[in-house]
């Protein structure tokens, strides 16, 4: 039995086998319709997620089955002091599959351990949040045709961001991947990733403080939200948050094919004046992430349509 | 001025753990959990050393396959374990870093799952060999050394 806790639990073919599932979806959903017929889901949200969890029930849904569960912690036994490890093995007589959202990071680990069905981490603190970066893997290899010799612009809150880092560490295992790190100095990409990840694994990068500096060689524009809670005092919140603009001037600096990508919710990084440029690809995204998961249901649930 | 001799009998069947630092014993006693032994426990504090000026030695009298060792190679790869049968050393262990080690440091992340879930093992894996670094199970935080 296998469950998703990061993204490098997939090797780079076992990715690419996913990816192409979730592309056979899009083609044709209606082959897929009744794949999961008498499956259920469990969404055990320990804190509130809108989007993550509806898409997990929308995959599940567009698959035939059907899902249960909580969205917040008050509502489930955690508030009478239930440990993960006893809430999972009583889900785990309930449902067939479950995606975990948890505060504490490595939670959905816990439970993996102590599960008899295949557990999907749907996002633990700030640590990972692998259906996220499946969803941009499979965004970006839909729209460009491929997840090779690419440059990708990250900008925002690159310090604290984990979409960022976690694609960086899955896009690092394709070959000419490039990035351009777009962030004022507090917010830069940690040493440890650096370090770590892109000298590691000898991954060309620049950083750069003016995101019109990178809009002309980027073939992604990944932005990111700078996160209040991130920020100990209002101040340095109040200075960072409108430190990058995406607007349709700088749009006008960027190549045709570049597409701009986001994880949501947005605050005030990218204009609602762009959302009507071709090139805004952050709703397409959405979409794409729902076709992830039902790709990811159906592998960990060794489910096969011929 | 008469100059002491402390001694130290010699064991029969156990360990000898030689060459640690000195002033350390006593926190290789606590990782070892040696209080916890319903055997005899030496421990030599600021032994005269020609290598290292002064060190530590701790004696434990026990069978041989009473004790995994492999937690030593976390905490001073420099010292060295002599096994004892018949009081003869027969064996000289070179210590390896262990792959993975259980409630011997505490994870000291406050947004780990350890830090609110009181039975959790505090499970730390060897994620980099060549720079001893050691990372949470579940969090995979960075464990500091203290010095």
């Amino acid at each position: 039995m296998r469950h998703l806790m990061s993204p490098l639990d997939l090797t780079v073919g076992e990715l690419e086998e996913l990816l192409d599932l979730a592309q056979d979806i899009e083609a044709d959903p209606g082959k897929y319709a009744h794949a999961c017929d008498g499956k259920k889901l469990a969404t055990l949200f320990y804190e509130p997620s809108t989007r993550t969890r509806l898409s997990h029930e929308a995959a599940m849904l567009n698959l035939g089955g059907s899902v249960l569960g909580f969205s917040s912690a008050d509502s489930s036994s955690a508030s009478k002091g239930e440990s993960v490890s006893d809430t999972i093995r009583t889900v785990s007589c309930y449902a067939d599959i479950c995606a975990m959202r948890h505060p504490k990071e490595g939670a959905p680990m816990v439970a993996c351990q102590h599960s008899s069905i295949p557990v999907i981490n749907a996002g633990d603190g700030g640590h990972q949040h692998p259906t996220q970066t499946l969803t941009d893997l499979l965004t970006i290899r839909s729209l460009k045709g491929r997840l090779n010799h690419l440059t990708i612009g990250l900008c925002g809150d690159l310090k604290f961001g984990r979409t960022v880092h976690s694609l960086i560490n899955a896009l690092v295992r394709y070959e000419g991947i490039r990035f351009i790190l777009i962030s004022p100095e507090e917010l830069r990409l940690p040493e440890y990733i650096r370090h770590d990840v892109l000298d590691r694994n000898s991954v060309e990068y620049e950083e750069v403080v003016r995101l019109e500096d990178a809009m002309p060689n980027l073939d992604i524009l990944y932005m990111t939200r700078v996160q209040k809670e991130r920020f100990f005092n209002e101040e340095d919140y109040v200075r960072m948050k409108d430190f990058y603009i995406l607007d349709k001037a700088k749009m006008k600096l960027a190549p045709e094919d570049m597409y701009v990508l986001h994880p949501l919710p947005r605050v005030n990084e990218i204009s609602v004046e762009v959302d009507s440029d071709p090139r805004a690809a952050y709703f397409r995204q959405v979409q794409y992430g729902v076709y992830v998961r039902m790709a990811l249901i159906l592998t960990l649930l060794d489910i096969h349509i011929d | 001025m008469v100059k002491s001799t402390l001694n130290v009998g010699s064991i029969s069947e156990g360990f000898v753990l030689d060459h640690i630092e000195a002033g350390r014993s006593m926190d290789i006693y606590k990782y070892l959990h040696l209080d916890k032994l319903d055997c005899c426990v030496a421990i030599i504090k600021n032994a005269k050393s020609n290598k290292m000026g002064k060190k530590d030695i701790i004696k434990i009298e026990c069978p041989i396959d009473f004790m995994d060792l492999d937690i030593l190679g976390f905490i001073d790869h420099n010292i060295t374990i002599n096994i004892i049968e018949d009081e003869k050393i027969v064996e000289k262990k070179q210590l390896k870093l262990p792959k993975e080690i259980r409630n011997v440091i505490r994870c000291k992340n406050p947004r780990c799952i350890t830090s609110i879930e009181q039975e959790l093992d505090h499970i730390f894996v060897l994620t980099d060999e060549e720079n001893q670094i050691y990372r949470c199970k579940y969090c995979e935080e960075k464990y500091r050394r203290r010095n």
